[in-house]
């Protein structure tokens, strides 16, 4: 037997082990390369030439030995496989291994066929996404750990990708939930991406085996994958190996005998190998080029005056962010006196506690408050807790404070910590906002996490892109994409510093292309400022400027920009004196948040209550107004949402039969329901209609999506269909439609593809047992086949019908059906009259029939009424002419939204509100011709994107700023 | 509302016509052909991330990805070609279907207009009706050219998936096929392009002249997808040559099954919702025309010689499938996917990838939606879908494909 060496490069970690003629391991190790793959592999060799004798065998594995193997022609394992012979050989009686690696997620399935999965490149970043969350709860893992094995409660998390379940936890952190509880709860999104998306449907049982460096370190993490999937604990085991074991696979698959000169003089020459470089452009050309960009920018400085001197009135702003808190304190003459800009450690009030106490303390007696704004997302939680004068929306916010660098304009681009935001200015008002989706959030805290990764502070790390001669390109999508991008990079040989500029210019290209999606720079406009604590890292700050071509301005507290406009608005609207807590009020101030599950309807929000000192409570993350105190709740506007869903209700209630048919509440029978049920009892059968989905629901039937990336809508599904089954009906029907109903409002009427074939994934993923899925083609076009496919579909299952009878219960559907849409447009008239009489704004939401489903929906109707809006839905708009559009025309649902963009554009009083499920492909198109056709009546354009997660805070950014867009056009054109 | 540029018959000996990528071998015989028909046609090469970069900046991001890259190819061709503006016209392919596919020549008119260029004309390539003034002007002889020039280009493709694999010099399968090509193209001269069992055995006599070693065979690769991911270079960062490289023999089906496919729907559509009953019988025999005579005259030159695998029967294909996937399902590639999986697992190609565009609506269904199903039915099964978009780096993709790679060994038991 002879030696056996094998490497495994990851994402951030190189790997080695040591296998000697009796196939011991005598040599592991496991380091970070800190991007240095090339020259580390070739230390580690020659570290480990007292470790073995020649020849020995040797092999590399993980992603990011990719580019070394095929470079300098050495062998390599593909790293699933490599683990697999690695577990075949040390524990054969494994079923099931889980590996989680810095990026990487594998079940390898032994039991039966061998199976081996991979994360899609979607679902990625594990450990990638566990030291993300390390740092937005500024814990290190070891204390996450801990936390975590002390929890109390889980809280919901969307599992699908790591910038997901981040959305989610943001909240949660502002609104001040228990560390513990957020670290399991993390923990747990792990464990249900990693089955959700993994296991699809295959059971997790039997011996299981955790490998990879997140489950070998993480105590806390193991133990939710123990309970999630009820295993017992000697059915499990990590081994003593886990973070080596793709390493030790390699070198138990290594096939090629090396002396040790051959490799290490192999490895030589890929450490001095010309790297594969990019061909784009230096940030700097030189030395000279960067002073003059440093000394241009030094213009935008903002004034101070010392705080200790001042006497007079002052005025605070704060801006409560996602990841930090900013705050400004402006003399009379708006110069700063205090500014502070820090992280929130997961806990910004005492951020702000801290801050405020200072001020008081420093601060010349005859200084005094007269005003105090907050601004941002725990702008409510801010108000309560001190006691300000009152809240802005950030975007208010921005432009003040942009206004005051340069009175003319017209682009502000705010990249933050967690997000994106731009808006443009025309005519002196804000004309259009564009917030990041969830998606698109790798946005500063991505370059910060990056570079702790790598082993740098952030400003090291943006430093060193400065002198990047040949910067990467990296791609503009998630973070997710990006962190493969810089293995691809890697690979090719780049060094750290085209790493980090690279990085720098995909922010910047993600913004400007993903973001605000610019085609020209007409499109971006003439006097741009940039803010956001990501601007103030020069190398982005250069990139952007570059990929635009011209100049724009950074004021030099773009970090505290939302602060400043808040400060600027409390002097504009400053009374005699601010409420905000004494010094004295202060020091007694004291606040605790407890979390409850509301049992208030069948959402269960996670309600926090914040208790402060004077026995004030503060309840966040409730969505309607039901569990607040008398006082604070409003009479409730017409909601058509509401109206339509108790249609439905009503309209489930009609029918009564002993016999059931069980159908899924969802997609396309959101508009289908009438007719279906009205059909069914014509030939006997009440329709038993799933429930609108609640998280239980979707979360049950989440392990059989077999396309993670599909759209929310469509995976809910799977749920309904778990329901039914658990209901125990012993039929189900749920047809397959190519055509939806011709409103003749198009030039076809199609479904799109998820609404026509979802039953087809039904049939091929749901394990029905005794229950009959009936799911054949309809149209409603041809009645001869609608009723012909009816009853051969039904036979095939022992159920017989007359082709009189069926004949007659296609009528009566088709009756019911346009006699519920005819209501609806009833409907839709009364709300408008009201709203017209009580000279109430309506918001206009379209989206698809679907989207009326609350936890689809996430109750942005509620929002809408508690605004002030009166809102109605695009199903409901009455038939117009048909409109001719840019794009073809042929699905019955999207041609609704031409028609309601019309509508909203003719009519005044009406805002359009557009919601776009994720992923949802065919929004990429109609969402640019609604806007279009917006623009044509100088209308605001406002999109919401929705997906599993349960993030309002953009939702509520975006429609206060469209409320507050309002009325300032109206002001004006009453002053016209 | 703009009224969008006309491509008028008179432009045809003026503009040149500018195609995107997509099928290397069959375009090489395919635009001298509309030549012939009087159109200037050039197919784009312009590859790399400038055309990805213009396609990101004038199509929405979310929209798929083929419809980004055809943009891109466009606008930046445009952009560099130094083409006489005046003189240029652009043509696509449109589906019509239910997918979001069928709205590509839209968004090329939008990105037109972004540029100032609305007065480019930009041609449709469909057989659905759509765009009646802008669509390519096609005679009746154009149209039969064309289908041969399509059946040789499937018949060139699998015999060059069955011969470079083994190829001992580097390079000589290509040469070959471009010679093959050239000697068609003066068959199309005349009416000698009709006599398709000669040809077939001029083509088959050829690449058998490449120098091959195949005494050890290679495992065999079904690649199925969204159209354009499945078969254009561009779009699927060379595919075929990364599985070629990697010691695996590609299997692509032919271009022709998926027109059979659309023709396949339309007599469904009469079945299941009594639709185009005008066309039916018409339908009916064009489809058993295109599959006795001409595609079978391959498959029976194939066999008489021996020596490589018959491409599947498009009906047998569309019966193996009716098992998994109803053959309404007729969105993107619809059954036909899910059909080609299952054929090609039970003639023992076990290993199958799918390349699709990330997000693709379509393929939820018929490919990822399927998996579970035809795993059940068949656990040897190793089938990997591969998300191709603008930033999804090639590492990431590559090492997807390498895992199925290494089961494929592991099932073929090529490790001890």
């Amino acid at each position: 037997m002879t030696y056996k060496i094998g490497f495994d490069v990851g994402s951030t970690t190189i790997k080695a082990v040591v296998l000697d003629e009796q196939g011991k391991i005598v040599y592991k190790s496991y380091e970070r390369h800190k991007a240095q793959v090339r020259q580390k592999a070739l230390e580690k060799i020659v570290e480990l030439r007292e470790f073995t004798k020649e020849p020995f065998y040797f092999a590399f594995s993980g992603s990011g030995a990719l580019g070394l193997s095929e470079e300098g022609d050495l062998p390599f394992a593909q790293e699933v496989f490599a683990s697999a012979a690695a577990v075949r050989k040390e524990y054969p009686d494994t079923e099931v291994a889980i590996e989680l690696g810095g990026e990487d997620a594998k079940i390898l399935f032994f039991k039966g066929a061998i199976e081996q999965r991979m994360n899609s490149t979607c679902a990625g970043g594990t450990g990638a996404f566990i030291d993300q969350m390390a740092t937005l709860l500024n814990m290190s893992l070891e204390e996450m750990d801990e936390a975590s094995l002390r929890y109390h409660r889980l809280y919901p998390i969307a599992s699908r990708c790591g910038v997901f379940a981040k959305s989610d936890i943001q909240p949660l952190i502002n609104q001040g939930v228990d560390k513990a509880d957020l670290c399991a709860s993390i923990f747990q999104a792990v464990v249900d991406q990693t089955i959700a998306s993994l296991a699809q449907g295959r059971r997790i049982e039997g011996k299981i085996l955790f490998l990879g460096g997140p489950l070998y370190f993480l105590k806390g993490l193991r133990k939710r994958f123990k309970e999630t999937l009820g295993a017992r604990e000697e059915d499990v085991c990590c081994p003593e190996t886990a973070i080596n074991f793709v390493a030790y696979g390699a070198a138990l698959t290594a096939r090629k005998l090396f002396d040790r000169e051959t490799l290490e003089k192999k490895l030589e020459d890929l450490v001095n190998a010309p790297a594969k470089l990019s061909d784009a452009p230096p940030l700097f050309k030189d030395e000279a080029e960067y002073e003059e960009f440093k000394e241009r920018h030094r213009m935008h400085d903002a004034e101070y005056f010392p705080l200790e001197q001042y006497k007079g009135d002052a005025f605070l702003g704060i801006d409560s962010g996602s990841t930090t808190t900013k705050m400004v304190l402006l003399s009379a003459d708006r110069k700063i006196l205090y500014q502070s800009y820090s992280s929130n450690k997961g806990n910004p009030l005492d951020v702000v506690l801290e801050d405020i106490r200072y001020i008081y303390e420093h601060a010349d007696p005859e200084m005094r408050i007269a005003g105090a704004y907050a601004t941002g997302y725990g702008e409510e939680l801010m108000r309560h807790a001190f006691h300000l004068d009152g809240g802005v929306v950030e975007t208010m916010a921005h432009y003040t404070a942009a206004k005051r660098f340069n009175p003319n304009v017209d682009f502000i681009l705010d990249i933050g910590g967690q997000d994106i935001k731009c808006f443009r200015i025309r005519d002196g008002r804000i004309d259009d906002i564009v917030l990041n989706e969830a998606c698109s959030s790798g946005c500063g805290s991505f370059i910060e996490t990056f570079a702790r990764s790598m082993g740098y502070s952030s400003e090291e790390f943006a430093t060193l892109g400065l002198k990047a001669q040949h910067p990467v390109d990296l791609g503009t999508r998630c973070t997710v994409f990006m962190n493969s991008g810089v293995k691809q990079a890697q690979k090719n040989g780049a060094s750290i510093e085209d790493i980090s500029a690279g990085l720098c210019r995909s922010v910047v290209k993600n913004a400007l292309y993903k973001v605000i999606r610019a085609k020209s720079k007409d499109d971006i406009g003439k006097n741009v400022v940039v803010q956001g604590g990501t601007f103030r890292n020069d190398a982005v700050l250069r990139s952007f400027e570059q990929e635009l071509g011209y100049n724009v301005i950074r004021p030099s507290i773009a970090h505290l920009m939302g602060a400043y406009g808040a400060a600027l608005f409390a002097q504009t609207l400053a009374g005699e004196k601010s409420s905000i807590l004494s010094y004295e009020e202060l020091k007694s101030f004291t606040h605790t948040s407890r979390s409850v599950a509301c049992g208030g309807c069948t959402n269960h929000c996670s309600l926090t209550i914040n208790t402060f000192a004077d026995g004030s409570r503060l309840i966040a993350g409730n969505k309607c107004d039901k569990m607040l105190p008398l006082a604070q709740k409003k009479a409730e506007l017409p909601d058509l949402f509401k109206i339509k869903m108790k249609m439905l209700e009503d309209e489930q209630k009609k029918y009564s039969h002993d016999m059931k048919i069980g159908m899924p509440l969802v997609l396309n029978n959101y508009d289908l329901l009438p007719f279906w049920s009205a059909f069914f009892d014509v030939l006997g059968y009440e329709v038993v209609w799933s429930t609108p989905t609640t998280k239980e629901m979707y979360h049950a039937g989440q392990q059989n999506i077999p396309s993670d990336t599909a759209c929310f809508p469509a995976k809910v599904v799977h749920g309904h269909i778990d329901q039914l089954l658990k209901k125990g009906v012993d039929l189900i029907f749920y047809p397959c439609m190519t055509y939806n109903v011709d409103e003749k409002q198009s030039d076809n009427h199609y479904n799109c593809p998820l609404v026509a074939y979802y039953p087809e994934v039904i049939a091929g993923n749901t394990e029905f047992g005794d229950t009959r899925f009936v799911y054949p083609f309809l149209s409603f076009d041809d009645e001869r086949t609608f009723v012909r496919a009816i009853i051969s579909h039904f036979e095939k299952k022992d159920i017989y019908f007359d082709k009189y009878t069926v004949r007659k219960a296609f009528e009566a559907g088709k009756n019911a059906y346009s006699d519920f849409m005819q209501r609806l447009v009833d409907e839709h008239h009364q709300v408008v009259t009201y709203a017209r009489i009580h000279e109430l704004p309506i918001a206009l939401v379209c989206g698809r029939p679907y989207h009326l489903d609350p936890l689809i929906n996430h109750q942005i109707n509620q929002l809408l009424t508690k605004l002030g809006f009166v809102v109605v839905s695009e199903e409901s708009v009455p038939r117009q002419v048909q409109h001719k559009v840019n794009v073809l025309n042929q699905w019955t649902y999207h041609a609704r939204l031409y028609q309601a963009a019309y509508y909203a554009g003719e009519n005044e009083d009406m805002e359009l509100i557009h919601l776009v499920s994720f992923g949802c492909g065919i929004d990429a198109i109609t969402s640019d011709e609604v806007k279009d056709i917006l623009k044509k009546f100088n209308k605001f354009y406002t999109q919401i994107k929705i997906d599993e997660i349960d993030n309002l805070g953009a939702a509520k950014i975006r429609l206060r700023s469209m409320k507050e867009a309002m009325l300032q056009k109206k002001k004006e054109s009453e002053n016209e | 509302m703009s009224e969008h540029a006309v491509f008028t018959k008179e432009m045809m000996s003026t503009h040149t016509v500018l195609v995107p990528s997509m099928l290397p071998v069959h375009f090489k015989l395919l635009s001298p052909l509309l030549a012939k028909n009087g159109y200037h046609i050039e197919v784009l090469q312009n590859e790399g991330d400038e055309v990805r970069e213009a396609g990101l900046s004038h199509v929405h991001n979310d929209t798929c990805y083929p419809a980004l890259l055809v943009v891109g190819q466009m606008i930046d061709a445009l952009k560099k070609g130094n083409y006489d503006m005046d003189h240029i016209a652009l043509a696509m392919t449109q589906t019509a279907g239910g997918c979001r596919a069928s709205n590509y020549l839209s968004l090329l008119r939008k990105a037109l207009i972004q540029e100032g260029w609305e007065n480019i004309p930009c041609l449709s390539i469909n057989f659905s009706g759509l765009e009646k003034e802008s669509s390519l002007h096609i005679t009746t002889v154009a149209l039969i050219r064309l289908a041969y020039g399509t059946l040789y280009g499937d018949a060139l493709m699998w015999l060059k998936n069955q011969v470079k694999p083994y190829e001992t010099e580097p390079g000589a399968c290509d040469r070959e096929i471009d010679a093959i090509c050239e000697d068609l193209k003066k068959e199309f001269d005349g009416v000698g392009f009709l006599q398709s069992k000669r040809i077939y055995r001029h083509m088959l006599k050829r690449m058998k002249s490449v120098p091959q070693d195949r005494s050890k065979k290679k495992i065999r690769v079904g690649v199925v997808g969204e159209i354009y991911m499945k078969y254009s270079p561009l779009g699927n960062q060379h595919l075929e040559d990364f599985l070629i490289e990697g010691g695996f023999e590609p299997v692509l089906s032919g271009v022709m099954d998926f027109l059979l496919y659309c023709l396949q729907n339309n007599l469904i559509d009469y079945k299941y919702y009594h639709m185009h009953r005008k066309s039916y019988y018409f339908t009916k025999v064009a489809k058993n025309i295109i599959i006795i005579s001409m595609q079978k005259v391959f498959t029976r030159v194939l066999k008489e010689d021996g020596e490589f695998y018959l491409p599947d029967d498009f009906n047998e294909v569309f019966e193996n499938g009716k098992e998994f996937i109803n053959p309404g399902v007729k969105m993107g590639e619809g059954w036909l996917l899910t059909s080609e999986v299952v054929t090609l697992v039970r003639s023992g190609v076990n290993n199958v990838v799918m390349a699709q565009p990330f997000g693709c609506l379509p393929n939820h269904i018929v490919a990822k939606g399927m998996i579970r199903k035809i795993k059940d039915r068949y656990p040897l099964a190793n089938i990997v879908a591969i998300d191709f978009d603008p930033s999804a780096s090639k590492v990431n993709q590559e090492n997807r494909i390498r895992l199925m790679m290494a089961n494929a060994k592991l099932n073929e038991g090529m490790f001890d």
